[in-house]
């Protein structure tokens, strides 16, 4: 059963049956909207980066993102830069795998952000969205649609903190500007 | 004395013997143009690049690299060059970045040879250019000046070398990446790259960067698929792939060299089902491959890449907490309320208190991680074929002459302070790629009371356990070991290789002798090489050896006139493409007076210890590993046995 959810929602990654999830996948997707008018089909390519930002104490000590697709424990894998979009066809394009019981210990929060890398807005994306998949079972937990898309070019998606012995996710969908996760840090800050 | 130059400065140069470094932070390839008076680059062969490295004066490197150390000696340019421009270039088609302003800043500077500063350039302000004119060298009156440039180009190597009037210069830079492609086809054997466990197929395996020194491994290139055992005659990227002659007597392989068995390969084993909650039983051969053989390998470098994650995530760990601590215990000082009462003391003891914690937690995970991997470890050690073996394995006492090439060859033992009791085989993929260098200089030793000519002694001992093993895990008759050894100091290490009548021909010894083995060798590459860029593999003369050839030198360079030393560095560029391999045992001290002449050399060879040492770095995260040369346990006779199977099956061969 899917939960598709809402900006602030928050939801345990506590399995129903007691279990904890060791693997989940944050994955992305997206196509780019038609242009309307004369050569409306002409898509235009657009470039939509996913990374992962990982804090210890509201510190980032480690990154993933299409630079640098491991985190350096391994724990984190990002699955390689899509330049276009579409073509999973409703799939991910780009999925980041988290594996939580190898995420080292003083790492508390993981923000799942998602850039515009050839600077087009979310007006031009359609069908884009950011999705949260068990690794294990394949089952998707969580959803959230990128709808409305506005004048920015970034967005915080999500973001993974431990909670207890487990892992809780939140769903942020803040809008932000900028290219790269570098250019977000001041927006992620605050959700920290 | 060292001037920070910026962009349009320049400087007067007091020597004309200089070097020029660079560091980029990721592998760039570096190269130069010359200009006579009027600006004018003459032609292709006034470029310096990493297919034609060397032009009178000057050398550049042969591979891309993060750091280059170019030579120059201005009085020897020709007199109609007035300006040589250095340049820099992001090599294409190598999955790297293709933009300076996707890496940082680039950084040159021009030294003295005794490595004293004379002007640094930091080239900013780079975005999209993928090529830059980083530094010119120009004549002004009868002395040489140096100016920084920083000139970028869009359009890359093409654009840059049409910029100098290069009318070939699209051409040209092909070329050019073309041999950077090549160099770098030419470094360590690549770890495979890992699946994740879902069903979707990795788009972009490349491993982060490039680290350390002589342990840095390129990307792989396609994927992981049937071992590809090349033969020591195909040059990568040019002509088609020659068969070598067939050896009389030998049967033809009617079987497709680039199409994998047909077969789908057995499945690989899998562990039983464990007990919930407890981790999976490791299991020998339990990774990706078309073989056991393949299998094993990938899972040796699973454990690798697993062993240096796992250290990475605890050393985080450890450094946050240590951070944190001291962050805390800074604001508790400061705060004057802790002054007074106890408050002080409290917070001092949270901090220490939530150090521990933290410390404690990483420790247990690290712990956890170690005895699977501990586990894992032991049952694949005992089920490693005898070339990934260590000497004290049971599978070296019944030992066959085999009858294929192994994919890997196991080189010693890697480990990290974190887990002494852990060792991971060190494997390099076979055939050789490039030479090796037994180091026995005091160099890279902390250990102070290690004496000099007993590392000397350790060092030939170990050259001579690696080339038994090559030796032993080739065909037979399909590898060949040469000894340089001039001052015959270094008998008693060889007597395994003599007694055992696996040598063609007793170590050479004397200028005389040093000679003859490379002018013999030289020739043979020489010869090959012909061929195989001709397409004419069967003109080869019928006497010729078609195996693959090791030459051990130990002492270099005592006995080595510059005729000999040119010779070996001919051999050390050229000859592992056509299956010619050095295996160098020196102190890089002894050779200082030939200056940065050999530095090509000493690089282009992987450099091993014969004592444990800490100079090779993984290609994940760059951790600083112990290496650990492979030990022949004391007393036992296995070498021995093994090398006269080796001999008595080339004899057999022979006749």
């Amino acid at each position: 059963m899917t939960v598709n959810l809402t900006k602030g929602q928050a939801i345990s990654l506590q399995k129903n049956d007691g279990g904890t999830l060791t693997a989940v996948r944050m994955g992305l997707g997206w196509q780019a909207a038609p242009r309307r008018g004369l050569f409306g089909s002409r898509t235009r390519e657009i470039d939509l980066d996913a990374s992962a930002v990982l804090f210890a104490d509201k510190r980032p000590v480690d990154v993933v993102f299409f630079q640098h697709l491991v985190s350096d424990d391994g724990s984190v894998r990002h699955t390689g830069d899509n330049l276009v979009g579409g073509v999973g066809q409703g799939g991910d394009d780009e999925a980041i795998l988290v594996d939580l019981a190898r995420v080292p210990v003083h790492i508390d929060q993981i923000v799942f952000t998602v850039n515009s890398f050839t600077g087009q807005t979310f007006q031009e994306v359609q069908n884009a969205f950011c999705r949260l998949v068990d690794e294990s079972s394949g089952q998707e937990l969580a959803r959230y649609t990128l709808a409305g898309g506005g004048a920015y070019t970034a967005q915080i998606m999500a973001k993974v903190h431990r909670a207890g012995a487990g892992w809780t996710m939140t769903a942020l969908g803040t809008p932000a500007n900028g290219r790269t996760f570098q250019d977000l840090m001041p927006s992620i800050v605050p959700h920290l | 004395m060292t001037a920070e130059l910026v962009r349009g400065q320049n400087h007067p140069l007091p020597e004309a013997r200089l070097e020029i470094r660079v560091s980029a932070g990721k592998p760039v390839l570096a190269g130069a143009t010359l200009s006579d008076a009027q600006g004018k680059v003459r032609g292709a062969e006034w470029v310096a690049h990493p297919g034609a490295p060397t032009l009178p004066g000057l050398e550049v490197s042969k591979q891309a690299a993060a750091d280059h150390r170019l030579a120059f000696d201005l009085d020897a340019l020709p007199e109609s060059v007035h300006r040589v421009d250095v340049l820099l270039a992001l090599p294409t088609g190598t999955g790297g970045p293709v933009r300076f302003g996707a890496v940082a800043a680039p950084f040159v500077a021009v030294t003295g040879l005794d490595g004293s500063e004379v002007a640094s350039y930091t080239i900013t302000g780079l975005d999209s250019e993928s090529a830059v004119i980083a530094l010119e060298l120009y004549r002004r009156q009868d002395s040489w000046k140096v100016r920084a440039v920083g000139q970028g180009y869009a359009g890359g190597l093409a654009a840059l070398l049409a910029d100098q009037g290069l009318a070939e210069a699209a051409q040209l830079a092909t070329g050019i990446n073309d041999a950077v492609v090549q160099g770098l086809s030419r470094s360590v054997a690549p770890p495979p790259p890992r699946l994740p466990e879902g069903d979707r197929a990795l788009q972009t395996p490349a491993p982060a960067g490039s680290q350390g020194a002589s342990g840095t491994v390129p990307p792989q290139q396609g994927a992981p698929g049937a071992p590809q055992h090349e033969s020591p005659y195909d040059v990568t990227g040019e002509a088609s792939p020659v068969a070598p002659p067939a050896a009389p007597g030998a049967s033809i392989n009617y079987t497709h060299p680039g199409r994998a068995a047909g077969a789908p390969p057995p499945p690989a084993p899998t562990a039983p089902p464990s007990d919930p909650g407890q981790p999976a039983q490791p299991v020998a051969g339990a990774a990706t491959g078309w073989s056991m053989e393949e299998r094993l390998y990938n899972q040796v470098w699973g454990m690798f890449e697993d062993l240096a994650r796992t250290v990475a995530a605890y050393r985080s760990a450890v450094d946050f907490a240590d951070s944190r601590m001291e962050q805390e215990l800074d604001k508790a000082l400061s705060d004057p309320r802790s002054r007074i009462g106890g408050q002080g003391h409290v917070a001092r003891e949270a901090a220490q208190t939530k150090h521990t914690e933290l410390v404690g937690q990483a420790r247990a995970a690290l712990d956890r991680d170690l005895t699977q991997l501990i586990a894992e470890s032991d049952v694949v050690e005992p089920a490693l074929p005898a070339a990934f073996a260590r000497w004290d394995n049971p599978v070296w006492h019944g030992y066959r002459v085999p009858m294929e090439i192994p994919m890997a060859l196991r080189l010693g033992d890697l480990h990290l302070p974190e887990s002494e009791n852990l060792r991971i085989p060190m494997l390099i993929r076979l055939p050789l790629e490039r030479g090796l260098w037994i180091d026995s200089g005091r160099s890279g030793h902390h250990d102070e009371l290690v004496d000099q000519d007993e590392l000397r002694r350790l060092a030939m001992d170990v050259a001579v356990a690696h080339a038994a093993r090559l030796l032993a895990v080739y065909p037979a008759g399909e590898f060949v070991v040469h000894v340089i050894d001039p001052a015959g100091s270094a008998a008693r290490s060889l007597t395994p290789l003599v007694r055992s009548g696996v040598l063609p021909a007793p170590p050479a010894v004397g200028p005389a002798g040093v000679a003859d083995v490379l002018t013999r060798l030289t020739e043979r590459v020489d010869l090959v090489q012909m061929a195989v860029r001709g397409g004419v593999a069967d003109a080869l003369p019928p006497g010729l050896d078609t195996a693959e050839q090791l030459l051990i030198v130990n002492d270099f360079p005592h006995g080595f006139d510059d005729r000999a030393v040119t010779r070996l560095r001919y051999l050390a560029d050229e000859g592992p493409s056509v299956g010619v391999h050095l295996m160098m045992v020196a102190d890089r001290e002894d050779a200082a007076a030939y200056g940065p002449l050999l530095d090509p050399l000493w690089r282009s060879l992987l450099r091993l210890s014969p004592v444990p040492d800490d100079h090779l770095a993984d290609p994940w995260v760059g951790h600083a590993w112990t290496y650990e040369p492979p030990r022949v346990p004391r007393g036992s006779q296995v070498l021995d046995q093994v090398l006269d199977q080796v001999a008595e099956a080339r004899r057999t061969w022979d006749r």
